[in-house]
């Protein structure tokens, strides 16, 4: 019964929007880079770099938003050097990502380890706080979840909206879609598929950096090297679960939060009857499992992986 | 401006690729150094002494290299057939730990060199069916195999650490998660008295031999480096493409477990969670360094077994992180994709 109750309680649902607000700032990043036809595997590297970078903004004195917005600065960086490489070169656009998250990882902690040259324990910034909304707060349960979120959370969820908006809404959105199935057909159109991908990998890095970023400044208050766990390699299997679909990213990321938030509860309600690493195992293993039943079925941007050159069929 | 492929690919500028990404890198790295206020010379020079500098620092290096050279071996194979294998981190553990589990007790009384050969094929079965698992997912699902084997690398040290927390504890440790040690007749042999260099250096070489002649003179290598090329045309000309492809998967993951057998059974004897730093993501970059040649990856196994041994020794001298050595090894793939680049294709005006 216990394991019932818990899904009940607004402390479940209140950690659900905390663990999801990352990975839909990672997903839609992810999102937006595949949707232009790259896929973007620096999405580990990159959350860790802005986890970090925000983190040392706020630290070296900094102000909360002055960092998240350096993080997706540095995003953006990672994000033209992943571009530079894929999209003019055309080199691999795997072994380019997984490059560029090894390469933004080391350097997360190479920096990190300059900062704070002792293994004591990490310094603590002071983070996002909740911010009370009037009217919401008086809401009986939602009201309850919300009150404990924090700004950034609000921003992933507009973003949202915004993305699908602009993917489905605007001219600019068509020609994203359009450079992501079948560039040549966008360069008849007059829309340059080279300066277009490296753009949205540009922006889709932005947004990467700031879900790392969150990590820091609002769901713990302090940087530790590893302590992005995965998380961007879950971004780029939600892409495929939403079947690149901005609202339906946020579905998944929200499921897979639920997912996580109950495991960590249902761990401490039954005490060690079951080892913790079957429960830590869940998500990654839930990932997976997401994959194997949607991959099938999910319309993949056809020019997805496709290196461009112009006259080249 | 444009972008021309090359009519021909000089030999020689594939063989100096790697020598143009590794200096680029270094000198990226020296930048990070340099703004430290830390001599960039006398940061390298630490890392050269630390390494090379006297004989045991030497066959540390080499001790260093030995779980590389497999690992690098490992996406080797599998990136020739465009089967990425990011998973050798997890193939790496699940290997060890097999290695653990049979060798603390059920092999504990048989002769050595009986044992031994039977744990390294322990570890190497580990490893294969962690990456077969992988391959079955896309072969069936048709599921990316990169998100894969990412995400079970997890999963695979989450289990190591069930398991040395759980039934494969090690009950005189004081507490500490660690494994039940391997029973001391199936530990390598060492190759110098007082140093670690173990025998499995001499295996590490002779796969990289072995690999390679797999690939330049078998009827599967042809199929593998086809299936590579273009699988499309691979499966018109008759190649059994996933038949090779479960072959090419079970060499790559065998040869990631075989990492972990042999770190366990040549250094450590049992297994933590720490026994490998990052051996499986580095075995990625020391494979594209050597061009995916199996022989190249002996020395790129060296040149970041150099960098990581010799970083922790600088680190002491100079007080620069020896995370240094991670972002050196690093922007050297990112380098080297740059460098292969340029000898496929050149920029015309």
């Amino acid at each position: 019964m216990d394991a019932l109750w818990i899904l009940a309680s607004t402390g479940l649902w209140d950690a659900v929007l905390r663990i999801a607000t990352p990975l839909i700032f990672g997903t839609l990043g992810a999102l937006l880079c595949e949707r232009a036809g790259v896929l973007n595997l620096g999405i580990e590297g990159i959350m860790t770099f802005g986890a970090m970078i925000g983190w040392l903004t706020v630290f070296s004195g900094g102000g909360l938003w002055t960092g998240l917005l350096v993080a997706a600065l540095c995003g953006a960086l990672f994000g033209l050097l992943h571009a530079g490489l894929t999209v003019p070169l055309g080199l691999s656009q795997h072994v380019t990502g997984l490059g560029i998250t090894l390469f933004a990882s080391a350097l997360s902690y190479y920096i990190f380890r300059l900062v704070v040259p002792l293994e004591a324990s990490p310094p603590t910034i002071a983070a996002f706080r909740p911010i009370e909304i009037p009217l919401v707060a008086e809401i009986p349960f939602l009201g309850e979840v919300l009150a404990s979120q924090t700004a950034p959370t609000y921003l992933a969820l507009a973003l949202v909206a915004v993305m699908g908006w602009v993917l489905f809404r605007t001219p600019l959105g068509l020609a994203i879609r359009m450079t992501g199935e079948n560039p040549h057909a966008a360069e008849a159109q007059g829309v340059n598929p080279l300066i277009l991908r490296t753009a949205c990998v540009m922006a889709g890095s932005a947004l990467m950096g700031v879900g790392g970023a969150f990590l820091t400044m609002s769901a713990f208050n302090s940087f530790f090297p590893t302590m992005v766990q995965g998380r961007g390699w879950i971004c780029i299997a939600l892409v495929v679960f939403a079947s690149w679909r901005p609202g339906w990213a946020l579905f998944g990321a929200v499921l897979f939060a639920a997912f996580d938030a109950y495991q960590l509860r249902l761990q401490s309600a039954l005490e060690n009857a079951v080892p913790y690493q079957l429960f830590l195992m869940a998500p990654y293993l839930a990932a997976i499992g997401a994959l194997a039943l949607m991959a099938r079925k999910a319309r993949v941007p056809q020019a997805l992986m496709r290196p461009y050159r112009r006259g080249e069929r | 401006m444009r972008i021309e492929a090359r009519s021909h690919h000089p030999r020689g500028l594939i063989l100096f690729a790697p020598v143009v990404a590794i200096l680029a890198a270094l000198a990226v790295s020296g930048a990070l150094i340099a703004l430290t206020g830390v001599s960039v010379m006398e940061a390298y020079a630490q890392i050269l002494a630390g390494a090379l500098g006297t004989r045991l620092a030497v066959t540390e290096t080499l001790t260093r290299a030995t779980p590389l050279i497999l690992t690098g071996l490992a996406a080797a194979v599998a990136f020739r057939a465009r089967l990425w294998n990011i998973g050798g981190e997890g193939q790496f553990f699940i290997g060890a730990i097999a290695v653990a589990a049979v060798g603390a007790e059920l092999t504990a009384g048989l002769p050595a060199a009986l044992a031994i050969p039977v744990l390294l094929v322990v570890g190497a079965a580990g490893g294969m069916v962690l990456m077969v698992t992988a391959l079955g997912l896309r072969l069936r699902f048709n599921v990316d195999e990169v998100v894969t084997t990412l995400l079970l690398n997890f999963v695979a040290i989450l289990f190591v650490s069930m398991m040395i927390e759980g039934p494969l504890r090690d009950p005189m440790a004081f507490g500490w998660p660690q494994s039940v040690p391997v029973a001391d007749n199936a530990a390598l042999p060492r190759l110098i008295e007082r140093t670690r260099l173990h025998a499995g250096l001499l295996i590490a070489v002779l796969l990289a031999v072995a690999v390679y002649l797999l690939q330049a003179r078998t009827v599967f290598g042809m199929r593998s480096r086809a299936a590579g090329h273009n699988a499309r045309a691979a499966g018109f000309a008759g190649v059994p493409l996933a038949r090779t492809l479960v072959m090419v998967a079970c060499l790559s993951g065998g040869l990631a477990g075989l990492a972990g057998a042999v770190q366990v059974l040549g250094v450590r004897g049992y297994v933590t969670t720490d026994l490998s730093p990052g051996f499986g993501y580095a075995g990625i970059v020391i494979a594209m360094l050597a061009n995916l040649n199996p022989l190249g990856v002996i020395a790129a196994a060296v040149f970041a077994a150099v960098m990581f041994i010799g970083a922790d020794g600088m680190s002491r001298a100079v007080g620069i992180p020896s995370y240094i050595a991670d972002v050196t090894v690093a922007l050297s793939l990112l380098t080297m994709l740059v460098a292969l680049f340029f000898t496929q294709y050149r920029i015309r005006r």
